[in-house]
């Protein structure tokens, strides 16, 4: 009995393994802790928000209605993290400019000091276009409050260089509003098995049914 | 056959690609700078500057270790472009590890491959304020 639990067990683990393996067919999950309801599951998805970008426009739910998007948090005068994030999310910029599927959505954590003025240098000095990537600002609770849907921190905390306390990391929303990948943005090597999911999560999303 | 070619001569590639004159320096420039100056020393938009061929290093030298370990907050004009975000200095490399990196930034990209001893970074942090 005890020898069929434990290859059972073994099974399992092959199995798993053999699931998580680079294969053509792999896809992505969709993160966060599912429900049933009513006999139907249902997945977490990103709440309802509205932020002010650097055009000063609005950027909501909708602003990304039926695409891809790719989240991280930020502020201007970061002095570690942030110029190796961006310079990462530049990365992913410059891969997709061409596919109207992936867009970015940076949010400013340090929402006295970044302003839409302040947000448009800076996102000229990126040399980016506002429609494929929006660097945002809003309430400082909204902007606060959307760290738990993308499993990421976002506080203020002064003992730190810059005086907040941020994870550095990117997330990947799915035109469903489910959160598919996420990674260290300040490592490239991470990054580029991140833009992998992208590819993958186009090719699911996007590509014509057989 | 052709398989077995190509192996033959994969380690030769990978050999050809470690000829680097100061793997130390590369190393270091990997770790602690390409986060934010990129791999190929480009910088980033107008956020960034470069340390490939940038005439304000080539006019600097003698900045340059203390830039490394205590940071830059100034605007600067970099091949003509004006940069004015904070870098923080880099305390982690020590004087060896900074000459290191200078020689492979210089020997890699610099205007005139100019040439640092371990003697000269030490006498350059000792200006300023050490
Ligand atoms: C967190 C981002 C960041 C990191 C890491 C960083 N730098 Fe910088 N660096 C900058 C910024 C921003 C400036 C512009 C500073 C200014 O305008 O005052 C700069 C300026 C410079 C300059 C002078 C301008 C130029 O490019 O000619 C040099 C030289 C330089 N950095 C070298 C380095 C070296 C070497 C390292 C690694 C030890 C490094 N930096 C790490 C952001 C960074």
């Amino acid at each position: 009995m005890k020898d069929l639990l434990y290859s059972s067990i073994l099974l399992a683990m092959v199995m798993a393994t053999a699931g998580c393996s680079d294969t053509p067919e792999r896809s992505l999950p969709i993160l966060g802790n599912r429900e049933v309801v009513n006999g139907d599951t249902v997945y977490p998805t990103v709440q309802a928000f509205s932020f002010v970008d650097q055009d000063s426009q609005t950027v909501n739910n909708a602003s990304f209605d039926g695409e891809a998007y790719v989240v991280d948090f930020f502020f201007i005068h970061c002095p570690t993290i942030c110029p190796k994030v961006k310079v990462q999310c530049k990365r992913i910029y410059d891969r997709f400019l061409d596919n109207p599927h992936v867009l970015l959505l940076s949010h400013s954590i340090d929402v006295r000091n970044d302003t839409v003025a302040a947000l448009h240098r800076y996102a000229e000095k990126l040399e980016i276009k506002t429609a494929k990537w929006h660097l945002v600002t809003g309430s400082e609770d909204e902007i606060y409050g959307m760290g738990d849907d993308y499993f990421s921190v976002a506080r203020k905390d002064t003992t730190l260089p810059g005086g907040f306390d941020h994870s550095g990391r990117l997330i990947l929303v799915d035109k469903n509003r489910h959160v598919r990948s996420f990674c260290d943005g300040t490592d490239p090597k991470e990054v580029d098995r991140f833009m992998d999911d992208i590819d993958l999560l186009l090719k699911e999303q996007y590509s014509p049914k057989k | 056959m052709l398989k077995r070619l190509l192996l033959l001569l994969l380690p030769l590639v990978l050999l050809q690609c470690d000829a680097n004159t100061y793997p130390d320096g590369a190393a270091a420039y990997k770790a602690y700078c390409a986060g934010c100056h990129v791999e190929g020393g480009t910088g980033l938009g107008t956020l960034i500057p470069p340390v490939a061929g940038s005439d304000y290093m080539a006019a600097n030298l003698k900045k340059l270790p203390c830039i490394i370990r205590y940071g830059l907050k100034d605007t600067i004009v970099v091949n003509g472009v004006v940069y004015s975000e904070e870098m923080v200095g880099i305390p982690q490399l020590n004087d060896v590890d900074i000459t290191n990196l200078l020689n492979y930034i210089q020997h890699e990209w610099g205007a005139q491959d100019h040439h640092y001893t371990l003697g000269d970074v030490r006498q350059l942090l000792s200006e300023c304020g050490e």
